[in-house]
């Protein structure tokens, strides 16, 4: 725990007016104030294992329990390690972070590609499904997209000629 | 389940889960939802969320392995997990804040730990899949009462805590008006809860018809459609003798429509923690010296809200991940008695292998979706 610069008690009317019912944390949290001792409690046992996981600097340590979920890789997972140098209250942290979720998704194609599986991008968005009970709209969304490509299509061969 | 990037999700087969920890259970899941939350990951818009990871945080399941220092829970137990995992030795667990445990999350401090929310939420696989990983086996997890519905059980690790919740943190005196932003499953259920609490008067605000007769019934409540009002602060002062509402609830987060500045900067451009726009109605919908209810999800980075108007107005802002192990006891006996039927709320039962179609049902609002369950094939047979 840190060293307290200025004792309380010596403070001119420290705690005249302290009311203890002035709680607009109740009823979500059962006040015990033990959080002013620091990290006091007995921890959980520490989980062990070799994946990799990035630490927010804004704790000391590892979590007793951590997740194990796809460990940081590749370009998005340098990112990701850059990320963490910054704390959770800096752009540093997040902007980096959500540049490595983008990069991901193209590792994602590379990887699938690489154990010879070709997404079906459309099956993954759900399309049977609008195509099911929202017909009308996915058309109408196909047919503005045919029609934007081909005004581009058009656009720039006739700038080639 | 596995997330391949924004809107982009589909089943794959995956190692089988295994005890990392003497306090963890390996579960077998009977039921899984698809959640408003979930739709935050889906569009991409949390950090870190990375392809390859394995979303779900609302399921039951049956316990198929515990670790070492597991005792209360045993194999073949049948039990709803809370969403958030908890240590239950942390000071903030000790105070019931168990969705803000310090021993859960290692990448982040702001939030405690979800099943499959993302990296900044720890990096948990989650529970749409056949089996998943549980954490504290002992501390959260609950096995499922004597002749409780399963559906019922798989709505009480989020939705029900959720939604009672939202109201229990708005204050709300007999009496009060409450409007609740937002006619999704938990909005829906912060609305019937705010009765349980005394109001007396609860309005719904969203912008789906559909949704908006649901909870016309199933509240019951007043509705409005957002889109057939010119401006909704000025309609809830008229329709409150133009005090405002005792207490506004946003039930709706970072995913919300009918601002347009809003949607540009925090749901196109994510220059924001998602689009604040039934945030800022809700403040400036509320009384002077009124509560506002946040239960809505927001992304981590700074959000565009009226906060002058707060200081202004002398606003009280409470807001939390629901602490579900807390509220337990109290929503179990609500829903035995017959006070809530969550249940209800379930409009779609999707084999797991579908959960493509599913999510695009539930984020696109197709075919009168409420709240939609996945069901592994192994409880189909
Ligand atoms: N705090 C928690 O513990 C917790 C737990 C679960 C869910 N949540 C959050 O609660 C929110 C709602 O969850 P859900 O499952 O009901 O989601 P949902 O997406 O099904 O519902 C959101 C609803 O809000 C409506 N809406 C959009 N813009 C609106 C606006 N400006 N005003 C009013 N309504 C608007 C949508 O049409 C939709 O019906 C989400 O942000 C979710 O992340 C929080
Ligand atoms: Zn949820
Ligand atoms: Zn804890």
């Amino acid at each position: 725990m840190e060293k307290r610069l200025i004792d309380p008690s010596q403070v001119k009317g420290w705690g005249i007016d302290a009311d203890p019912k002035n709680d607009p944390t109740y009823p979500m949290k059962a006040r015990n104030n033990g959080e002013h001792k620091g990290y006091s409690w007995q921890r959980p046992t520490q989980q062990r294992g070799d994946v990799e996981v990035l630490h927010s600097n804004e704790r000391p340590h590892l979590t007793a329990v951590f997740g194990t979920s796809t460990p940081p890789r590749g370009l998005s997972g340098l990112l990701r390690r850059f990320a963490f140098r910054y704390s959770e209250s800096s752009y540093g942290h997040w902007l980096p972070l959500m540049a490595a979720d983008r990069i991901g998704v193209a590792e994602g194609y590379v990887e699938d590609l690489a154990r010879g599986h070709i997404p079906n991008v459309f099956a993954e968005r759900g399309w049977a499904a609008e195509w099911k009970y929202n017909r009308g709209s996915l058309l109408l969304r196909i047919g503005v997209g045919v029609a934007v490509i081909s005004a581009a299509v058009a656009y720039l061969s006739s700038d080639t000629d | 389940m596995n997330y391949r990037g924004p809107l982009r999700v589909r089943i794959d087969e995956k190692p089988m889960p295994e005890i990392l920890h003497p306090q963890d259970a390996i579960v077998r899941v009977t039921r899984s939802c698809i959640c408003g939350s979930d739709l935050h990951l889906y569009n991409g818009s949390v950090p870190d969320t990375r392809p390859g990871m394995t979303f779900g945080h609302e399921f039951t399941g049956i316990v198929e392995q515990i670790g070492g220092e597991v005792q209360k829970l045993k194999v073949g137990d049948h039990v709803l997990v809370p969403f958030n995992i908890a240590c239950g030795k942390c000071v903030f667990c000790q105070q019931e804040l168990y969705g803000n445990c310090h021993e859960s999350n290692s990448e982040a401090t702001a939030v405690g730990a979800i099943y499959g929310y993302s990296h900044t939420a720890g990096g948990y696989d989650g529970g749409q899949a056949e089996y998943v990983r549980v954490p504290y086996a002992d501390v959260s997890p609950t096995v499922i009462p004597d002749g409780m519905d399963p559906d019922d059980a798989v709505m009480l690790t989020d939705v029900v805590p959720t939604g009672y919740q939202a109201a229990e943190m708005a204050g709300i005196q007999p009496g009060d008006t409450v409007c609740v932003f937002g006619a999704g499953p938990v909005g829906i259920m912060a609305a019937r809860c705010a009765w349980l609490f005394g109001a007396g008067r609860v309005i719904v605000i969203d912008c789906v018809q559909y949704r908006l007769e649901f909870a016309r019934n199933y509240a019951p409540a007043e509705v409005y459609n957002f889109k057939e009002l010119d401006d909704v602060v000025l309609f809830m002062k008229k329709t409150t003798d133009w005090m405002g509402a005792d207490v506004c609830i946003d039930a709706v987060g970072a995913e919300a429509a009918g601002n347009a500045m809003q949607s540009l900067l925090g749901r196109k451009l994510l220059m924001q923690g998602g689009s604040a726009t039934a945030l800022h109605w809700a403040i400036n919908s509320v009384k002077k010296g009124g509560i506002i209810s946040i239960v809505g999800v927001y992304g981590p980075i700074d959000t565009l809200v009226p906060i002058g108007n707060v200081l202004n107005k002398g606003l009280t802002i409470r807001a939390n991940q629901a602490s579900v192990k807390r509220l337990l006891p109290r929503l179990i006996e609500h829903v035995q008695s017959g006070v809530l039927n969550p249940k209800a709320l379930i409009t779609h039962r999707v084999p797991l292998e579908y959960v493509s179609d599913a999510y695009r049902i539930f984020s696109a609002k197709l075919d009168n979706c409420i709240k939609p369950v996945l069901l592994p094939p192994s409880v189909r047979s």
